[in-house]
């Protein structure tokens, strides 16, 4: 794999551009003498989804050689090799993309391939989680900071921050109860507890979770579906064949009792988008909110 | 009748055991290409000959090199060669003394206690104080402390005044394991799905966590293990009786029971701990040998250790290399591999076992 050649490619450049090019390049050399690195990362793998969008949003994507199951926005991403499952990384794997840096959500290993990868010298930068518009900023801020872009970060954070700002102001604050269903086993309903990335994004959009007892993804009981009451149902779209559709949960026994079933008030939004807290945070919001203006009145 | 001449071989036409010895060579051989497939197949374009040339020529190995080679394929070889032996080995020990071609060491409970151990390690391992969190090592502890516990209780339910039943340590060995699953169920039910996934993961196994350290506390006993097995080998075949002529043969009945188990829970406990759940070797691979070589413990027991060694390192250089730069866990591929052929066997020799 090829990357574009940088700036000294033998066209011919006309004397202006040379001195340009001589003059940035001797900044550049500069610079780096300056803070002692030999070079920058060029050949990056992005191990974690909410990673990735952000790569990709810095416009730095030519860096990356790799990346995980879970980065699958933007749809170019798919063309890179996937070294695996995010917690699941194998050492030979990665090592052979020929990697010089590592970009690692919490949470990925496991340990033991961290360990090996460090012994060989490879850079590692664990990236924070988080479920708000500070874990957001926090993100990208480490995401630039890694990649030697903190201006374009800079710009990137103060981007996002405006968005999700705004889409929270338009949204205003409503009293809507949301339950978010991640799936649906044998009738049963897992749902979003406190803590979760659904929670976070329904608490952005200005609604509230219906589900306040547990922490997490778990399976509930039809009782407690119907305790909950909520105005309306949110789940990730799924164009998988054998998927749960809105006609499976509005059928389900306890779930057409309650306001939601009632309303037929159940939305559906792409997970990435709405879980990755990542850049596109913001859209999601304003997505998540406008659907609720129109859904479950 | 036949007439037995002075000059006709001492061989009886029933005696395997020439054959049995010319399999052990066979699978020394085979096991040695197979390692130096380990070493030299993966998914980084690290080539195994030109290192040796550059050893051989005095230059230095680079680090990238030296850290596939030396810290990922030598020490995930080892793990998949002692794993390997140990599950086929611990297989034919069970089937041994349970007289059963279908025991395998999840029927002493091994199984689904190194399953509850590292789920509850994989569930309660971030609540857990500091002075406790043991990095990469609590899972496998967890997970060794599960087999070797939930082995040891069914020995004790299962002995008697001394004697060990073993009608009733199968019975018993099912009901604890079912007890287990559920104790793993309600973990299952506890955790997020980080947690989740993985749990499921652990229990499709994988050698991909191998490293000089786990094998290094790993390898002493698990080798002990297989020295121990093939003392038994005798005990064993004198069993294959029954438990009252092995007594009048002056087999040491009860001291091959407790060995045998100690043995099984402590080289199955341990393989489980440093590679999750691998299925289908124990029952395999012994099988495949008693049909070609005879159920004679001398030659089983070792060739058993030779043949596992070989399934499970063939099976994990596929796991690393098909779908590169990721990995399939290697318990899919034990058993995708192990269930076909299990049943080709079967239903070829259906005239002779006649199931």
């Amino acid at each position: 794999m090829t990357r574009p050649a940088p700036m000294t490619r033998p066209a011919p450049l006309t004397l202006l551009q040379l001195a340009m090019t001589l003059a940035l390049g001797l900044v550049t050399a500069l610079g780096i003498a300056q803070r002692g690195i030999a070079d920058e990362p060029v050949r990056i793998v992005s191990a974690g989804g909410s990673i990735t969008e952000i790569v990709y949003a810095l416009g730095q994507q030519d860096r990356l050689v790799a990346r995980d199951t879970t980065s699958n926005h933007p749809a170019q991403a798919l063309e890179l090799p996937n070294v695996g499952y995010v917690r699941r990384l194998s050492p030979e794997g990665l090592l052979s993309v020929n990697p010089d840096l590592i970009l690692a959500e919490e949470g990925a290993g496991p340990p033991e391939t961290f360990e090996v990868l460090e012994g060989s010298g490879l850079p590692i930068i664990t990236i924070p989680m988080g479920f708000d518009l500070p874990a957001v900023q926090e993100k990208i801020t480490a995401v630039a900071a890694a990649l030697d872009v903190p201006a374009a970060g800079a710009a990137l954070v103060a981007q996002v921050t405006e968005e999700v700002e705004g889409a929270q102001k338009a949204a205003g604050l409503h009293n809507q109860r949301i339950l978010f269903v991640l799936s649906m086993q044998g009738g049963r309903i897992m749902a979003a507890g406190r803590n979760t990335a659904a929670d976070g994004i329904i608490t952005m959009a200005g609604a509230q979770n219906a589900i306040d007892g547990f922490e997490g993804y778990k399976l509930i009981t039809d009782e407690a579906v119907i305790t909950a009451a909520p105005d309306v149902i949110l789940m990730m779209q799924s164009h998988r064949p054998g998927a749960i559709t809105a006609d499976d949960l509005l059928s389900h026994p306890a779930l057409s009792t309650t306001p939601a079933g009632r309303d037929q008030a159940v939305l559906q939004m792409d997970g990435m988008l709405m879980l990755g807290f990542s850049v596109r945070t913001g859209q999601a919001v304003t997505e998540l909110a406008n659907a609720l203006a129109t859904a479950g009145h | 009748m036949a007439v037995i001449s002075p000059d006709a071989p001492l061989i009886s036409a029933g005696d395997r055991a020439p054959r049995a010895r010319s399999l052990t060579l066979g699978l020394c051989l085979t096991l040695l290409i197979t390692s130096v497939f380990g070493l030299a197949v993966g998914a980084s374009d690290t080539s195994l000959w030109h290192a040796l040339l550059d050893l051989a020529a005095g230059r230095e190995l680079s680090l990238r090199d030296e850290i596939v080679l030396w810290h990922i394929r030598l020490p995930r070889l080892l793990t998949g060669l002692l794993v390997g032996a140990a599950l086929a080995t611990s297989g034919a020990l069970l089937q041994g003394l349970f007289r059963n071609p279908l025991a395998d060491p999840g029927i002493i409970g091994v199984s689904a206690g190194a399953s509850l151990g590292a789920a509850s390690a994989i569930v309660f391992g971030a609540s857990l104080p500091m002075a406790l969190q043991l990095g990469f090592w609590l899972v496998p502890m967890a997970a060794f402390t599960g087999a070797w516990g939930a082995t040891l209780l069914l020995y004790r339910i299962a002995t008697r005044d001394g004697r060990t039943s073993v009608a009733t340590m199968l019975l018993a060995g099912i009901a604890l394991s079912a007890l287990a699953m559920a104790f793993t169920g309600l973990l299952t039910f506890l955790a997020d799905d980080a947690q989740l996934r993985d749990i499921s993961f652990w229990n499709l196994g994988s050698l991909s966590g191998a490293n000089w350290a786990k094998l290094s506390l790993a390898a002493p006993l698990i080798l002990l293990c297989l020295g121990l097995a093939r003392i038994l080998a005798n005990g064993l075949n004198g069993l294959a009786l029954g438990e009252a002529a092995a007594r009048h043969m002056g087999v040491p009945v009860q001291t091959v029971k407790r060995l045998t188990i100690l043995c099984v829970a402590a080289a199955t406990g341990l393989s489980v701990a440093i590679s999750g759940g691998i299925s289908f070797v124990g029952i395999v691979v012994p099988h495949l040998l008693r049909l070609i070589a005879g159920p004679d413990h001398r030659y089983l027991l070792i060739n058993s250790a030779l043949l596992g060694a070989i399934v499970l390192v063939i099976a994990d250089v596929i796991s690393r290399v098909i779908i590169a730069p990721s990995e399939l866990p290697i318990g899919i591929l034990t058993a995708i591999l192990g269930g076909p052929f299990f049943l080709w066997i079967l239903l070829r020799q259906r005239g002779i076992v006649d199931l």
